[in-house]
């Protein structure tokens, strides 16, 4: 039961062999058995979940029911759900309560899907290793000494453990593909506008993107149908007709053309994880794709170039939280500088104070143009250099990581380290563009290694028939991490 | 040492939508504290701004109103800092790239005509309000007009005199009253003057150091504290001093501008684009039809004053200063049946007075435009002389009714009978052999003197022109 997809749950559902009720009673108790050790979750609510499972139950009988209708998922703790503590990871928030929802969980709770809790992140989505999160470093189910990568690293951690069937999460930098690459699970990034971002709190707006993790190409399509789609209180959300991201999963690869970055397989790639990525490329040969050689010449700027803007950006957005009206206050000052000093030391953790700093330091008059107005024209540079790769291509494939999972520790004192971590997966964010993970390979230690499908702007259905091709023909995502599969 | 006084303005004009500039919550004044504060205003986890194009819509008619350009892309960008009564931290504002560059407005100052430029207008959200008493040593924050619509509107250093400075803060207030933007209300805030005040030697191109003051909410203030400010920083240099680049604010008790901070403590706002706010595009065919929903404004109407009316160019600027007076004096012209020349001097002259003793605008003017022109046509058909018709205006401002009516109850009807205006001038000339005297030596004065006996003898009813031409023939 654990190790279905949405797709086979729906038919369990709509057959009446399980209820969603029943469902999310068996999935609340492996989440009381099974997180203790994991430290997926935040938060956990029991009777606001089973009340959602029976509603959903009751549109089942009426026969309204629709593929994620008794769904359970979880929300990344980013998402504002109403009367659900929202804490982004951090002390500032950890006694917050959303008054609202946010577009995605407003959509995903109208789809019918089953709220069982809130996922552990890094602190305000800052982080590639879940170690920042004020609740504590979330272990990866392949090896709980192992980080399960971040800043969504709850959601990632819950799917790979079975303790949810899917799961939201928010990618700025790579922090949806590179936790799905960590723990063996599915998981994309949409379009920059393709997904709201009202009620999703902000880390660096002109980066930052909702979307979800599943244990198939096709458990992230139809998560992408409820998520997906113009919303008028985000006015970067992109006016489209809405779309069906399942429509061309059953199509055959053949006449695919996919674009292999140059500049993303050079010695920064561990050999294990070369390895796989190259045979899952070979394997979409033979399912009829056809690869070319493209370049990303500006590839080498991605990672500075984030770290001057993503802070830049965060450190605005970060100053909501002053102590004043919601949120940490410390419990004594002497003025208001001091009460906004002691709130925001004491409720931001150290690597949020850290981006902070730098943020601020690069919008400061007289570096504002040698930081913020240079890293915007390499951006720049950066998009352009996809737009004249996908003139040779359908797709972009890659690596997601550099390596595997590394241990708990290993890269936390070194900033620098954990910020190469997003080495592939930050370029598509600053272009805009949409990328998903897949599993392909178990890697040195027996760890997972993604393979990521990179796509042009609103080309998920594409990234996504491709996926599930790929998985048509493999079952790397079918593998659980030893002691997880049911 | 002869001093120039330079000042430029910034106005923040509350712009009239009746929602906030990003989000839905309503902008009405005076409702009880945070209760037209939305999720938005108080910059709530994971909100984000969404633009109201009334307020852009309604930046475009004051850019079209001044003659200025309207940029067909300009952004929002934030302005950081941090203080309680401003929610995200930052202020959405404009800064490189403003809705509204350049433009005029014209100004009248001792019957000079004056235009001033504008650098620019921006749109801008307001931030709440700090509320420090009654608190027992903490403060209260009111967060309803976080996210109201400002227009700031920034004038070149053009203006030299505080009067200048007063003229201009009244010709954009009315002028944003007449397109419809702002209602114009100073107590309660929804229109702010800051000056930057500088003096220089005059003669010297070179521009002063500057000081910009603070809370300036009323005219009488704005006038006060640029001669006040102007003044110190005479003094100041004429002391050997110099004066400091400084935000300072006026206190209306003490009638003085003190420090607030110097250009050292100046914030470092660290301005960048809004990430969450697309650029604002304007199509041209939105600026056409928002030029097409404007009213005749104020430059066109001169222009037709001028030009049909044959009005001279500094009357026209005058009466087109605010669209009460314009409103009143086209009334008065067509209740007259044309002779707006008259009319225009009536409504410069006797009204302007009346209204400026009163403090009224034209529109609660207690003559209405029709008795006034009843009043101009019985000048102009010579039943009363002028003289005599500021005493008829003076009693229908009093509420004693139309002009005809006063006219005949008070007897003011103009003598133009020759035989009683005889009269009168053989009994002037038989009391006044000296003035005679003089006339007949040659003293020209002395005929005016004469004149000036007749008419106070027919208590100022004798025909002028008829007193003169007889007064003449009798003198030989």
């Amino acid at each position: 039961m654990f190790d279905h997809t949405i797709p086979e749950l729906s038919a369990l559902l709509r057959d009446r062999k399980v209820s969603s009720e029943e469902l999310s009673r068996l999935y609340l108790a492996r989440i009381a058995r099974l997180d203790g050790a994991l430290n997926a979750f935040i938060t956990v609510d029991a009777e606001k979940a089973i009340a959602q499972a029976r509603a959903a139950d009751a549109r089942i009988a009426r026969g309204e029911a629709g593929p994620l209708t008794g769904i359970p998922i979880a929300h990344k703790d980013l998402f504002c759900a109403k009367g659900w503590k929202t804490t982004c990871g951090s002390r500032m928030l950890a006694d917050w309560v959303a008054p609202y929802d946010a577009h995605v969980v407003e959509q995903l709770d109208r789809a019918g899907a089953v709220l069982l809790g809130k996922t552990n992140m890094d602190e305000f989505a800052m982080g590639s290793s879940n170690e920042n999160s004020h609740f504590g470093p979330v272990k990866n189910p392949w090896d709980p000494a192992r980080v399960p990568g971040g800043s969504s690293g709850g959601s990632a951690a819950a799917v790979a453990a079975r303790l949810v069937p899917a799961a939201t999460g928010t990618d700025t930098g790579g922090s949806i593909r590179q936790p799905a690459s960590l723990t063996g699970t599915c998981g994309i990034r949409p379009t920059y506008g393709a997904v709201s971002r009202y009620g999703m709190v902000a880390f660096a707006s002109s980066l930052d993107q909702g979307g979800a993790f599943g244990k198939s190409a096709e458990d992230l399509a139809l998560m992408m149908n409820a998520m997906a789609g113009f919303d008028g209180r985000d006015s970067t959300s992109v006016e489209r007709q809405k779309e069906d991201y399942a429509r061309d999963l059953g199509k055959p690869l053949s006449g695919l053309r996919v674009g292999l970055p140059k500049e993303y397989f050079t010695a920064d790639l561990a050999p294990d994880v070369a390895s796989c990525v190259t045979a899952a490329i070979d394997e979409l040969r033979r399912l009829g794709a056809a690869t070319v050689e493209v370049s990303l010449p500006n590839q080498a700027l991605a990672v500075p170039v984030y770290y001057v803007i993503a802070p830049a950006e965060a450190s605005s957005n970060l100053s909501r939280f002053d102590g004043v009206r919601y949120g940490h206050r410390a419990a004594s000052y002497t003025d208001l500088a001091d009460m906004y000093r002691k709130s925001r030391a004491e409720g931001f953790g150290a690597e949020v104070q850290r981006r902070i700093l730098v943020g601020t330091y690069v919008l400061s008059h007289g570096y504002y143009d040698a930081y913020y107005l240079q890293a915007q024209k390499v951006r720049r540079l950066i998009a352009r250099d996809f737009a004249e790769a996908f003139r040779s291509c359908d797709v972009i494939a890659g690596p997601v990581c550099p390596s595997v999972a590394f241990p708990i520790g290993e890269k936390a004192s070194d900033p620098v380290q954990m910020y190469l971590e997003d080495l592939y997966t930050i370029p598509v964010n600053l272009a805009g563009l949409p990328g998903l993970s897949v599993p392909c390979g178990l890697g040195a230690h027996g760890l997972p290694v993604g393979l990521q499908v990179i796509g042009n702007y609103f080309d998920e259905a594409r990234m996504l028939q491709v996926a599930h091709q790929y998985q048509l023909a493999t079952d790397w995502h079918r593998k659980a991490p030893p002691g997880y599969g049911a | 040492m002869d001093w120039e006084i330079v000042i430029g303005l910034e106005t923040h004009a509350q712009l009239s939508t009746a929602s906030k500039i990003f989000s839905g919550a309503s902008t009405a004044f005076g409702a009880a504290p945070n209760t037209q504060a939305c999720a938005v205003d108080i910059a709530l986890p994971g909100v984000l701004p969404v633009l109201n194009r009334g307020a852009v819509e309604r930046a475009i008619r004051f850019g079209l109103a001044v003659g200025a350009t309207i940029a067909p892309r300009s952004v929002f960008a934030r302005k950081n800092y941090f203080y309680p009564d401003l929610p995200k931290g930052y202020q959405i504002s404009q800064y490189e790239l403003p809705i509204v560059s350049g433009g005029t407005l014209a100004i009248v100052v001792d019957g000079e005509e004056k235009r001033v430029r504008l650098t620019r207008a921006h749109l801008e959200e307001d931030a709440g309000k700090s509320l420090h008493e009654d608190f027992h040593g903490m403060s209260g924050i009111d967060l309803n007009r976080a996210g109201t619509p400002l227009l700031e509107i920034v004038s070149e250093p053009d203006m030299r005199s505080a009067r200048e400075a007063v003229a201009y803060a009244k010709a954009l207030h009315s002028l944003v009253r007449w397109i419809g933007i702002c209602d114009g209300n100073m107590q309660e805030g929804s229109f702010r003057c800051d000056a930057n005040v500088s003096v220089r030697p005059k003669g010297s191109e070179k521009l002063g150091t500057r000081c910009e003051i603070k809370n300036l909410n009323s005219f009488r203030f704005l006038e006060k504290a640029i001669e006040f400010e102007a003044r110190r920083q005479m003094h100041l240099i004429e002391d050997g001093g110099t004066v400091r680049q400084e935000t300072r604010l006026w206190d209306p008790q003490k009638g003085e501008t003190r420090s607030m901070r110097s250009k050292e403590d100046a914030q470092d706002y660290r301005y960048f684009p809004d990430p969450d706010l697309l650029p604002v595009e304007i199509a041209p065919s939105w600026i056409v039809a928002v030029r097409e929903s404007l009213p005749e404004l104020p430059s066109a109407m001169r222009e037709r004053f001028v030009g049909d009316y044959g009005l001279a160019p500094v009357d026209a600027t005058t009466l087109t200063a605010s669209k009460s007076l314009a409103t009143y004096f086209e009334e008065v012209v067509k209740a007259a049946g044309g002779e707006p020349k008259a009319c225009a001097n009536w409504v410069l002259g006797e009204l302007s007075a009346l209204l400026n003793r009163l403090e009224v605008e034209a529109d609660s003017s207690p003559v209405r435009p029709a008795s006034l022109a009843g009043l101009v046509k019985r000048v102009l058909d010579g039943t009363v002389t002028g003289k005599a018709a500021k005493e008829v205006f003076e009693a229908i401002a009093a509420g004693e009714g139309e002009a005809d009516a006063i006219i005949e109850k008070r007897g003011l009807r103009q003598i133009s009978d020759s035989g009683a205006i005889e009269a009168l001038v053989d009994q002037v000339l038989a009391a006044n052999p000296k003035l005679v005297d003089d006339y007949r030596a040659g003293k020209e004065k002395a005929f005016n003197a004469l004149v000036g006996q007749v008419m106070k003898a027919s208590q100022g009813k004798a025909n002028p022109a008829q007193a003169n031409a007889i007064l003449k023939g009798k003198l030989g």
